[in-house]
This record gives C-alpha cells, sequence and structure tokens, in this order.
C-alpha cells in the first residue's frame, strides 16, 4: 500500500518576473566619486581592464602629463636650446644682483598718519552703559557688526542688550544710528559673521544662548538659537567662530564657554535649526602632561573656563583654547577620548580634545590669533600685559613683548603684513607691534581717548581697516598708514626665521 | 632633451616656476599648478605681444629679445620666440635669506 515513488519534476514558467521586472534607479549615492590624478609616472604606457568609477575627462591636465613633446612641437627643442643659456645667465646674475636692493616705487598716495575714520556708538546702549564685546567684519569688509555687553560685571544680569550693525559704504552713514538694531534678551559676549556668507552672524550670549541672525531676512532676523536645550551651554559663551567647510551649504559654528565646554553645531539654514554636531569638554586631570605645570594638577574634574579660542587657517582639525587659569592649549576636533566628565544629558558623546599644552601664563588669556602667513605661528595675550609670539611646536613662547602695564584684551595680526599685530589694553590704548624692527618696543600707539576706558577687542577688515571696540560703548574705525599696510620685500622669509627659532 | 633644459632652468637658485607657452599662448609644459599656468601664460602672452609691437613700432627695424618684470615678490622672464614663450618666474630676495 505504501511505497516509495518518485514524482516526476514539473516546471512552469513563472509570469511574476515577466511582468515585474524590477525596476533600479538610484537616486542618490553615499559616497562621492574617487578622483585620481597623476602627476608623474614612471612607465610611459599602461592599460585599463576595468574601472570602477566613472571616467573623468579633465582630471588631468593635458600639459601636466609627460608627453615626448618633442615629437609633436616642432621647433620646441631648438627654441629650447636658443634660449636656454640666455635664461640661465640671467636668472644667475640676478640671483647676485642688488640694482634693487631697497627700492620702492610710490604707486599710490601714502598714508602717512593713522587716521580715525569713525566712530560709532548706539546712544540706547550708551545710556544703559553697555560696552562694547566684540566687533567682526563681514566678508566683504562693508559691514561691521558690534556686540553690547559687560565684561566688568561678574553677576547674572537679565539686562537687555543688542547686536548693532553699520554699513559704512552706505552714503549717508551716521554714527549714532546703526542699519540694524538686533535686541537680545541677555548681554552678548562675542559676535562672528560667516567668512563667505555676508549677511550671516553668529553671537554668543551672557546665559550661553547661542544665536544665528540672518541679516537679509528684514521680518525676524533670528534665524536659529539654541535655547534651553540640555545641549547649550549653561556658561557665557566667550567665543564664537564660523568654521570653514568645503562642502557650500554647509554651515559650522564652534562656540566655546567658560564652562570648559566647546561644542560644534551645525546650522539647518532652511530650517533655522541649530544641532549639535561635537562636543568637547576640558577638565584639568585630562590636560597634557607637561613638566612645566604639573604643579597646576589638581585632583579631581575642574572644568577649565575658555576664554579665548582661534582655528588655524591652515590645518581645519586644529585649534587653540585660552583659559582663564592662563593656559593654552592645542586642541583637535578628531579626538577620540571620551572627556571624564558627567553627562548632562547632552546627545552627544563629550571628548577630550586636548593635545598640547603651552608654558602657562599668570591670568587669564583674553585672546589669542594664528598667524595668518605661517602654519606655526600664533601670539596670545591675556593679563598680565604681555604678548607671547608662540610656535605650535614648542611649549615656551619664542618672543614676549611688553604690550601695556595694565591688562590686555585682545590681539590680531595685520591681515596684510606678515610682521605686524595689533593688541588692545586696559588702558584703551591700541599698541602695533613690527616684530621686524630691532627693538620689542610698539612702532605705532594709537591713543582712542577714552578716558582710560579699556578697549576690549579689535579686527582688522580686508581693506585694512581696524575696528576697536571700547567700554565706553563706541567702535573707532581706524585708518592705518601706510607703513604698516604694505608688505616690504624680506618680511615673509623674516616670519619663517623667526618660526623656526627655538625658544631657550 | 626637452625634460633635461626645463630641469636644469628649474634647478637654478629661487626658481618658482617654468611655462612653455605656444604662439596662440596656450600652455604646453609647466612646473606649475594648472590655475597659476592658465593665468600666468595667459596674461604674459598677451603682455609680450603688446611689449613687442611697442618696440617694433618705435623703430621698425628693431625687435624684442627678451623681456623682464621686477615686481614685489618676483622677477618674471619672457623668452619670446616665433612659435614659443619660455617664461621663468624667480624669487630673487631668496638669495638674501641669511643662512
Amino acid at each position: 500500500m505504501f511505497m516509495d515513488e518518485s514524482l516526476d519534476v514539473v516546471g512552469l514558467q513563472t509570469s511574476w518576473k515577466k511582468t515585474h521586472p524590477q525596476a533600479h534607479d538610484s537616486k542618490i549615492c553615499q559616497t562621492n566619486q574617487v578622483h585620481t590624478a597623476e602627476v608623474e609616472t614612471q612607465a610611459k604606457f599602461f592599460s585599463e581592464n576595468g574601472t570602477q568609477t566613472d571616467p573623468h575627462e579633465c582630471l588631468a591636465d593635458p600639459f601636466l602629463l609627460d608627453r615626448d613633446l618633442s615629437s609633436d612641437l616642432p621647433g620646441l627643442k631648438d627654441f629650447l636650446c636658443r634660449v636656454e643659456d640666455m635664461v640661465i645667465e640671467e636668472l644667475v646674475k640676478n640671483a647676485k644682483s642688488h640694482a634693487f636692493d631697497g627700492f620702492e616705487v610710490n604707486w599710490a598716495d601714502q598714508n602717512q598718519t593713522v587716521l580715525c575714520l569713525y566712530c560709532l556708538g548706539y546712544p540706547d546702549a550708551r545710556k544703559k552703559g553697555l560696552q562694547v564685546t566684540s566687533v567682526s567684519w563681514n566678508c566683504t569688509g562693508s559691514v561691521i557688526a558690534c556686540a553690547f555687553g559687560r565684561v566688568d560685571d561678574g553677576d547674572w544680569s537679565t539686562e537687555s542688550s543688542c547686536v548693532c550693525t553699520w554699513n559704512l559704504d552706505r552714503r549717508n552713514l551716521n554714527p549714532n544710528q546703526p542699519d540694524m538694531v538686533m535686541d537680545v534678551a541677555t548681554p552678548v559676549m562675542c559676535v562672528s559673521f560667516h567668512p563667505k556668507r555676508p549677511s550671516l552672524i553668529a553671537g554668543g550670549l551672557y546665559n550661553g544662548d547661542l544665536i544665528i541672525w540672518d541679516t537679509s531676512r528684514t521680518q525676524d532676523p533670528v534665524l536659529a538659537q539654541t535655547g534651553m536645550s540640555p545641549d547649550a551651554h549653561r556658561e557665557p559663551v566667550y567665543e564664537v567662530k564660523w568654521v570653514p567647510v568645503a562642502h557650500r551649504g554647509h554651515l559650522i559654528v564652534l562656540s566655546a564657554c567658560s564652562g570648559g565646554r566647546v561644542l560644534l553645531w551645525s546650522l539647518d539654514g532652511v530650517e533655522g535649526k541649530l544641532t549639535l554636531n561635537s562636543a568637547y569638554a576640558l577638565v584639568s586631570q585630562q590636560l597634557p602632561q607637561t613638566t612645566a605645570f604639573s604643579k597646576l594638577q589638581t585632583k579631581g574634574g575642574i572644568n577649565i573656563g575658555v576664554t579665548s579660542l582661534t582655528l588655524s587657517p591652515w590645518d581645519p582639525d586644529t585649534f587653540l583654547v585660552g583659559s582663564e587659569g592662563g593656559l593654552v592649549l592645542k586642541c583637535t576636533f578628531s579626538s577620540q577620548t571620551v572627556a571624564a566628565v558627567p553627562s548632562d544629558g547632552e546627545s552627544v558623546t563629550l571628548h577630550a580634545p586636548a593635545q598640547f599644552s603651552f608654558s602657562p601664563r599668570g591670568g587669564p588669556i583674553h585672546s589669542l590669533h594664528f598667524s595668518p602667513f605661517h602654519r606655526n605661528l600664533f601670539v596670545s595675550v591675556g593679563t598680565d600685559g604681555l604678548a607671547h609670539i608662540h610656535s605650535i611646536l614648542q611649549p615656551r613662547p619664542l618672543l614676549a613683548l611688553r604690550v601695556s602695564d595694565s591688562y590686555v584684551f585682545g590681539v590680531r595680526w595685520s591681515p596684510v603684513r606678515p610682521l605686524v599685530f595689533a593688541a588692545v589694553t586696559g588702558q584703551g590704548l591700541v599698541q602695533v607691534f613690527d616684530l621686524g624692527h630691532k627693538s620689542l618696543r610698539p612702532v605705532a600707539t594709537i591713543d582712542q581717548k577714552t578716558g582710560g576706558q579699556p578697549a576690549y577687542c579689535l579686527e582688522f577688515s580686508p581693506q585694512q581697516l581696524l575696528a576697536v571696540g571700547s567700554a565706553d560703548g563706541t567702535v573707532n574705525i581706524w585708518q592705518l598708514s601706510a607703513e604698516l599696510t604694505e608688505q616690504g620685500p624680506r618680511e615673509t622669509a623674516i616670519l619663517e626665521q623667526l618660526a623656526n627659532e627655538v625658544a631657550e | 632633451m626637452l625634460e633635461e633644459t626645463l630641469k636644469r632652468i628649474q634647478a637654478h637658485k629661487g626658481v618658482i616656476g617654468t611655462i612653455v607657452v605656444n604662439a596662440e599662448g596656450i600652455p604646453i609644459r609647466t612646473t606649475l599648478d594648472s590655475s597659476t599656468t592658465v593665468q600666468y601664460a595667459g596674461l604674459l602672452h598677451q603682455l609680450t605681444m603688446k611689449a613687442r609691437s611697442t618696440v617694433r613700432d618705435i623703430d621698425p627695424q628693431n625687435d624684442l629679445t627678451f623681456l623682464r618684470i621686477r615686481s614685489k615678490k618676483h622677477e618674471i622672464m619672457v623668452a619670446p620666440d616665433k612659435e614659443y614663450l619660455l617664461i621663468v618666474i624667480q624669487n630673487p630676495s631668496e638669495y638674501l635669506l641669511p643662512q
């Protein structure tokens, strides 16, 4: 009854595959195309079997490739033979010649004097006794933004304040009437214009808030705000910077507060939302060990209050941080070390960014600035009245210059003269230094006539105007003399030499 | 042979770049990056042609043999010919560096 039986296999044609052919259509791809270019190759001939990337026509420049030029360009060989001797002779002569030493041409009228072009102020802010805490030029150099706040008062205040902008290129500029006033509920500690987009301003507030304004939006210029969120700062934000990114349309803001947090935000310009990208915490037990300040090591996780910050224009991964305790730290964005702090409910892991510590100073570091002309050099100033020129490769400063007997609140390198930097002091003076001079004294001192009130911030514009913000609530726009704005012939070489010196 | 000639020139003190340009102002050999090359080639080709016509307009029997431009930062030398230009950019202040 029951027996094994093998049945034939019956095959049926599928109707499904034919009637519903799978349609593939890729819309986006996560990886970019791999671009390759050859500069030089030892082998002249090559063949390809297959490649994963699409061919790209104009990747390598045709004239950069090693082609046998003599065959397809008649006469080139003869030409080069003819001119070679003459060119080499001139090159040698030129390298030995001193004919042009010290020769200078006067193409334009030289400004012999330092001139105060404008004295900007906002009467409402002056009435309240607000001080100028920060200034920033937009990328075109025509608009200046100025933040009003308070530096002298350590109290938590709910005093309302504002950020004002003036367009200096406007025909009927009124120094006492800003073009735009953006009211803020608490004092503003720092402002920064976007380096490429002329209408975006980032500002850091005393209560830890971070606001992005878009001045092209006339109705409500506030584009985004961190507000009360577990991610936001809880201490005054002392520095805010836009991080340059290669991708157009990406907006990244870096902010640092006195609570020892450095936060990297990405801004969604359409939705007006700030999202925390990465967060860094500086605590004393995670500082890089150097013998110089081992005595400063304390037990427990004490936050290092950040008072100043500068981004390297050369290395997108590096930034420097100056602290309330007089430390200057070299930090990296790509740090993977988890910070030894209890989580406060942040949405991202806090990392410890410090890589290297420079020799500590006596008081808070109020300002730091990377040299725009040398990748290793930076200048730092603080309450000890000294400006230190540092190489990021050495803990000790290369040079220490006495700026003032009182505090020094701000320092900036000249954007055009590699050896020149300017600093503002607690007496309201602007001291300009030229490292090309033998003496370590300022080459120019600008008395702002603030009646002894301190100046807190300064910033050079792309047109080499210098904006200085003071405690009396005014911003002075200075035009420097030709001597301070025209680059000499050997400046970069001297700067290079300075950077290569070994500090004793 | 051709490469050696260019290498010999490039090896000289303070030489930043060497460009060979054809009669149309198109670079055919360079030691600089492409955007700099295109800029130098185009502008210096125009300037050399202008300089040559200036020399010849002043004296029709005369002709341009060599063009040197001294700037704050560089010296640019142009060796012209009916078919090609050789452009050499030199940093003459480099020798001033105290060693």
